[in-house]
């Protein structure tokens, strides 16, 4: 018996070599590695076209750019692994930063029991989303279409007639302008890398204390040593200009925490298994409505704390807040970066690293002073190949019996 | 084939949807240990059957035993709790899941800790008590942490049998299990339903393909238009006996019958899917 289950632990690791894995970059199993790729080669270009694309100052910029745009892109990851789509994200983070703004600064609430609101509008908002298309059927697409437009009526209701309020609580403008000093960055970096370490090692131990197959010492050194490069790298880059950014914690923080969620709960198992097979999960027992409930909870959730990141660093909500490109871009992002339109696949990161090559080739659109046309028309080509090696890749799944 | 009081008994079934009667009166019995085919022609009331055990329909008259107590199920819930599994023809894995998360599916493992919430999956033990129970299935797959997707026709159904498993089943009922699969892969799935038997459950195997059923079952239950058409001893008995009694046809044309027989069991289950 004992040697069955030796035989498959063999081929676990002995299997997988150049070939498989040429098979799974292009099948879009190893996307992330595909988006870092791809991460690299628009900074080179842009900092051979504009030496200044890579400087502390302009790196620091980017990443408060994206801050909102990424936390906004965890709730639509949730939403496309259900293989679902929630066009209200942008005009929900537009009415709960105005709910935010209003509250805080016309009726002089606490800045915390105003942000606080605006979550909670948020939450209700996309509960209310999760329950409609639940509960009667109705395709996710057109619901958050009508709240699309809804919301954004209720954003220039809630505003009323000023249309514009502008932001001064330093507890809110503080969100996107607080830097922390060197020292303070030196000890995050390494309280993160030692946490990093310490769950690598924990993980290995009881997998071998389980006596299963693990990841070799030098693949989990390997992973290690990254992660502490990149984290060194970051808090370098940071301090040399003015320090870890707060906005960089948070958006950090939730993308480590929903990953959490999505990979390492059973909730986050059952969203996956509502995304891949819905019937298959009903049968297991899974409660399907609430899943998809709870998921539209969450990207309302997220698009209100995107939302208020937003109000933040523009120090204002007006009649824009939350239009323009930005819907399209938080869904864009993730799906550029590998999660799957089609449901079941993808992670949390790719709301980060799709918000990292967007916010890029925007930000060095702008180094290069580039008009909005081309911006646009870059941005949607972008877009559109992202798309079409997700559908490339879901062939090729099928094409070797895979769904 | 044991001897005693049959694990699951059915007694005067009956179920009518409308006016038609897709069982009459059925009696039907299986032990711990024992596999029984269960065939028929189309409409003849195999599925009915099964998911009047399963719980999805609930009989119009008649009583269900299960060891020998009277049971009610009414809902599929109750067939589970009793220790009824069914693995049903569509599988019903999820493709962009492992084997191992697609075995506990609805039913995994957490770590001990604060709140249902944030536990985290106990993935170490669920690698482990699966790779175990495939070991002692003698199931074959490459790697348990392979995308069920990944898997040839054979291996999905052996790991859809094996998930069954998981709730500690006294009866396990399988609808065409070797349907669309290939000669080595039936071969391996007909091996794991031997294995069912040697762990003393009781096997329900619905198939159109007399020879996989042959290979494997102890006792042939025939339906014929919702009625019992006869009970054979698979040993003691031949093909075109159980022929003649799905078709209802004597022994004259029992050839030519039992070719159209296959044919339409083709259709059937393209049908289905």
């Amino acid at each position: 018996m004992s040697d069955v289950a030796a035989s498959t632990a063999d081929s676990t690791e002995g299997a997988i070599r150049p070939k498989e894995t040429i098979r799974r970059l292009v099948q879009g199993d190893l996307a992330s590695l595909r988006v870092l790729i791809g991460l690299a080669l628009i900074w080179a270009i842009f900092q051979f076209e504009n030496d200044r694309f890579l400087s502390a100052q302009n790196l620091t910029n980017l990443m408060l750019q994206i801050a909102a745009t990424g936390l906004i892109s965890i709730g639509v990851v949730y939403v496309l692994l259900l293989g679902e789509i929630d066009l209200s994200v942008g005009a929900v983070s537009g009415l709960a930063a105005a709910v935010m703004a209003v509250l805080n600064v016309k009726h002089g609430w606490n800045p915390y029991l105003a942000i606080a609101a605006a979550v909670a509008v948020g939450l209700a908002i996309g509960l209310l989303q999760g329950f409609l298309f639940s509960r009667f059927g109705v395709p996710s697409f057109v619901v958050t279409l009508a709240g699309l437009l809804a919301w954004q009526g209720a954003l220039l209701q809630v505003l009323g007639s000023t249309g514009s309020i502008n932001l001064n609580d330093p507890k809110i403008t503080g969100l996107t302008s607080t830097f922390y000093s060197d020292a303070v960055g030196w000890v995050m970096a390494f309280a993160v890398i030692g946490a990093y370490g310490a769950v690598l090692l924990l993980g290995h131990r009881r997998r071998v204390a389980a006596g299963l197959d693990s990841e070799s010492i030098g693949r989990l050194g390997f992973r290690f040593g990254a992660v502490a490069v990149v984290t060194i790298a970051a808090v370098l880059v940071f301090n040399s200009y003015e320090g870890v950014p707060l906005a960089v914690l948070i958006l950090l923080a939730f993308v480590v925490g929903m990953e959490y969620v999505v990979k390492r709960t059973s909730f986050g198992r059952h969203v996956f298994a509502v995304g891949g097979n819905a019937e298959a999960a009903r049968r297991a027992g899974i409660r399907v409505n609430r899943i998809r409930v709870a998921v539209f909870g969450i990207a309302g959730t997220m698009a209100a704390i995107g939302g208020i990141m937003a109000a933040s660093r523009l120090l204002a909500v007006n009649q824009n807040s939350g239009g323009n490109e930005l819907l399209l871009l938080a869904i864009a992002g993730p799906v550029i970066a590998g999660t799957s339109l089609f449901g079941g696949r993808g992670s949390v990161w790719t709301a980060l690293t799709g918000a990292l090559v967007i916010g890029s080739i925007s930000n060095g659109m702008d180094l290069l002073a580039l008009s909005s046309a081309v911006k646009f028309m870059v941005t949607g080509g972008v877009l559109l190949l992202a798309v079409l090696v997700d559908a490339v890749a879901r062939q090729q799944r099928q094409g070797s019996g895979r769904v | 084939m044991a001897a005693g009081t049959p694990l699951l008994e059915l007694e005067g079934v009956s179920k009518a949807f409308g006016p038609v009667q897709a069982l009459d009166r059925v009696d039907f019995a299986v032990s711990a240990g024992e596999v029984i085919g269960l065939v028929g022609d189309n409409g003849a009331g195999k599925s009915t059957m099964v998911k009047t055990i399963a719980g999805i329909h609930s009989a119009d008259k008649g009583t269900i035993r299960f060891e020998g107590q009277e049971v009610s199920i009414s809902k599929p819930q109750d067939a589970t709790d009793l220790g009824i599994a069914t693995v049903y023809q569509d599988l019903a894995l999820c493709d962009n899941l492992d084997v191992v998360a697609n075995l506990f599916l609805g039913r995994e493992e957490v770590s001990p800790g604060i709140g249902t919430a944030s536990r985290q999956l106990d993935e170490a033990r669920m690698e482990h008590e699966t790779g175990e129970l495939l070991s002692n299935l003698a199931v074959t797959i490459p790697s348990l942490r392979s995308e069920v997707g990944t898997l040839s026709g054979g291996q999905r159904q052996q790991v859809a049998v094996a998930r069954s498993l998981l709730g500690e089943p006294r009866v396990v009922l399988l609808d065409e299990p070797t349907a669309a699969l290939g000669v080595a892969q039936t071969a391996q799935v007909l091996n794991l339903i031997r294995r069912l038997r040697e762990r003393e459950l009781g096997v329900v195997v619905i198939s159109h393909n007399l020879v996989d059923v042959f290979e494997v079952a102890d006792r042939i239950f025939v339906l014929r238009l919702g009625r019992p058409a006869g009970d054979f001893s698979a040993e003691a008995t031949t093909e075109e006996h159980v022929v003649s009694a799905i078709t209802g046809v004597g022994a004259e044309g029992e050839k030519r019958n039992g070719r159209e027989d296959e044919k339409s069991a083709n259709e059937d289950g393209e049908e289905r899917r």
